[in-house]
């Protein structure tokens, strides 16, 4: 086996400290070792963008970063954005009015890339929301409602 | 795991870096925002032995005018994209950066690091060959400036010497009354691109054209340039007819695609026609809004 490098990094606010293989894609650092799976792995070529995390509040393929890289960062997935299924995220309560997901697996992608977008851009167009999510892939929705679910969680983040 | 094992190097100064660099040549393969070296060891396509990620040289990541436009080769893509001293004084570029990939891509991208990696469906080798931009190499013994055109050496290569790092590119300003357009067309946003565009157009104080720079993407094996078709336009007056015809001037003669799964060769030739004739247009519309002092 490889020299390991050692890491300390933030997840979702709280301290990770870890042994890794510098050959440990971040991805599966976050699913194998963090043991948070809601980080999915679709190409793991940076196409489908499911698993988007944010690397110090920007979103990034976790896919096409070494976990060793993280070293010092600061990340969130998309655990971090409810600690209870019963309190969602503004941006989670919106995809589960608008059904804005199907089966499921490119959800957490598309949240992590529209969380720092809305925050940023709190009444979106139709236009700008679906090249706001051009990098992510959906087989299921056709994306009308995931744009849907995108302009309600805009109202809803930034209605105080 | 899907790459092949590495050994790892975060050196945190260039100088570090260099040293690296110096003793292992080759060997060691530098990783800037990893965006095109990592689906490549994913899928196991490069398995390079040794990596130097460049990451931590904070020295490596910045914009700065003096007299030209300088921006260092960590500068991730996003930050270019969004920087105005860019917009202002290398507006092509501005115009370029939106279409390298996705914008999660160009979070971790970097400036420099597209560049040393010289794939030929790439944004930021034809921009700095449109431009004649100029690529600054360190090693441990010293530095040299390198022209684009002499810079770029073929299929995903370059003239990088195995000691020497990309550490800055230098975009002069061209010519005052120079319009710029950068189009391309995928069949999906973000993919790459079936075939792409820059072009800069000057005007004389006639209104005629004094220097036209047409520069193709994903055509060839590099950054391709269409001499014939801008020496048809040079001291005439632009019109519609002359952008159709050097289109077709560059399509025809000038370039030699070779197609690929998304677009036959003859598609990639329609295609670079009917882009040469928009972006001169657009080119020229924004050379004749610069006001003559």
């Amino acid at each position: 086996m490889a020299k390991t490098h050692s890491i300390n990094l933030s997840i979702n606010g709280k301290a990770y400290r870890n042994e890794v293989e510098p050959r440990l894609l971040l991805s599966d650092y976050l699913r194998q070792e963090a043991g948070l799976t809601g980080t999915h792995v679709g190409c793991e070529h940076g196409v489908c963008g499911a698993c988007t995390v944010l690397l110090d509040g920007r979103p990034v393929r976790s896919c096409l970063m070494f976990a060793v890289q993280a070293e010092g960062h600061q990340l969130m997935t998309v655990e971090g954005l409810s600690s209870d299924e019963k309190d969602l995220h503004p941006l989670q309560q919106a995809f589960w009015e608008a059904h804005g997901l199907q089966c499921g697996f490119c959800t957490p992608g598309f949240l992590m890339t529209l969380l720092p977008y809305l925050q940023a851009n709190p009444s979106p167009s139709e236009e700008e929301i679906r090249s706001a999510v051009s990098g992510n892939l959906c087989r299921c929705t056709g994306y009308q409602h995931i744009v849907d679910a995108a302009r309600l969680a805009a109202e809803k983040m930034h209605t105080p | 795991m899907k790459p092949a094992p590495f050994e790892y190097f975060a050196p945190d100064s260039l100088e570090a870096a260099l040293d690296l660099k110096a003793q292992h040549g080759d060997e060691a393969k530098a990783l800037a925002g990893g965006q095109s070296l990592i689906p490549a060891m994913n899928f196991r396509v490069a398995q390079p032995t040794m990596l130097i990620d460049l990451n931590r040289i904070n020295e490596l990541r910045y914009i700065k005018k003096n007299g030209s436009l300088h921006i260092g080769a960590m500068t991730v893509q996003s930050q270019a994209e969004h920087d105005d001293l860019v917009a202002a004084h290398a507006p092509l570029l501005h115009e370029a950066l939106p279409n390298i990939a996705h914008s999660q891509i160009r979070n971790r991208g970097t400036v420099g690091g597209s560049i040393a990696h010289a794939d030929p469906a790439s944004e930021l080798p034809v921009v700095c060959v449109a431009l004649n931009a100029r690529m600054l190499a360190r090693s441990r013994t010293g530095e040299r400036w390198i022209e684009a055109r002499e810079f770029f050496a073929g299929l995903f290569a370059t003239t990088l010497q195995p000691d020497e790092l990309l550490v800055a590119v230098e975009f002069p300003a061209p010519p005052k009354h120079t319009g710029f357009a950068f189009m391309e067309l995928a069949r999906r946003s973000g993919d790459y691109a079936m075939a792409g565009v820059a072009a800069l157009l000057t005007l004389g104080s006639d209104g005629k054209c004094e220097q036209a720079n047409l520069v193709y993407l994903n055509v060839g094996d590099g950054p391709v340039e269409a001499h014939q078709a801008s020496a048809g336009l040079k001291g005439l007056k632009p019109t519609a007819a002359r952008f159709t015809e050097a289109g077709q001037i560059a399509s025809q003669k000038d370039l030699s695609p070779f197609g690929n799964l998304h677009a036959t060769a003859d598609y990639q030739r329609h295609l670079s026609a009917v882009l040469t004739e928009r972006a001169l247009a657009k080119a020229f519309d924004r050379a004749s809004q610069i006001k003559r002092s």
